[in-house]
């Protein structure tokens, strides 16, 4: 795009830094196939051990993926008050986010503890390690992804609407609707196609 | 040129109530038994496909970059990675089941 004389390098660097996200993101779309496909060959290699059929419970994965809906939809709601410049309203919703980020990471947890205790570890069929890399490197990411929340909601209170904050805010939202993106499919091939 | 998005409102509420038809729908399709087999297995790919790009397009905007769409391109590039590793993958593992263990 053409600039009056002086180019506006100030607004290049954000738009520079998101792109640089977006190319992030995909790549990280990329590592997520490699484990969707190692799920897909290693899912009937249960080791004589239980299938996705007897393990896996359809209404709590369904709690789980409207939970992470509701936080995906509340972390957009949140970024419309940045244009507003509007703090309350925006660390408010931001907060619901994280609450349902947390609960999310809550039920994972409940569901991975539930399947080692019954003694389905991912040391007990190529199934199993095939589940839990992939679902676990999906809830690694999500609790990164509430650490890195928190640190900008404190950045906003510190610093205020400045460049730079909306900058990262903006990567977080990405990050977070992201995050559901990959869930969908999570849902629909590890747990729905899994029980049919 | 200023590239920070923030979305707006009704694309939102839209995508959030679409995105919960969708899953309500995969859902009950497996749950209830309406199909069986293969037509199952594509029904809900297909709405798992659906709600992906409802996602893309009123949450993350998008078809709303301006032009140049680096983005876009971008995307097309990872969907065809994804598309060679998950395909590739299951193909050639399928042969090499076929023709070495044959179970």
């Amino acid at each position: 795009m053409s600039h009056s004389q002086y180019p506006d390098t100030h607004h290049d660097v954000s738009s520079n830094t998101i792109f640089g996200f977006w190319v992030y993101l995909m790549t990280d779309c990329m590592m997520f196939a490699t484990f969707f496909a190692a799920y897909a060959v290693l899912r009937t290699g249960t080791n004589g051990g239980p299938g996705p059929r007897e393990l896996f419970d359809l209404r709590f994965a369904l709690g789980e993926t409207l939970v992470l809906l509701a936080s995906s939809f509340t972390c957009g709601i949140a970024m419309l008050f940045a244009r507003k410049q509007a703090k309350t309203p925006l660390l408010s919703w931001l907060a619901l986010t994280l609450i349902l980020g947390v609960l999310f990471l809550a039920m994972e947890g409940a569901e991975f503890n539930r399947l080692i205790e019954a003694g389905h570890t991912w040391q007990s069929s190529a199934f199993l390690s095939a589940y839990f890399t992939l679902v676990g490197t999906h809830g690694i990411h999500i609790a990164m992804g509430l650490i890195v929340m928190i640190l900008f909601a404190v950045q906003l209170l510190r610093w205020g609407f400045t460049e730079t904050v909306l900058r990262r805010l903006t990567c977080l939202r990405m990050y977070w609707h992201f995050l559901y993106l990959i869930w969908i499919f999570t849902f629909a091939i590890v747990y729905l196609l899994g029980v049919r | 040129m200023n590239r920070v998005e923030y979305g707006n409102l009704k694309s939102y509420v839209t995508g959030f109530i679409a995105s919960i038809a969708l899953t309500l729908a995969a859902y009950f399709l497996v749950v209830e038994r309406f199909l069986t087999g293969w037509a199952l297995d594509g029904a809900v790919a297909v709405l798992a496909i659906a709600q992906a790009v409802v996602q893309l397009i009123l949450f993350l905007n998008l078809t709303r970059e301006p032009k140049p769409r680096w983005n876009l391109i971008v995307f097309f590039f990872m969907v065809l990675v994804v598309v060679l590793i998950v395909f590739g993958s299951i193909w050639i593992m399928n042969n090499l089941n076929y023709n070495l263990m044959a179970p």
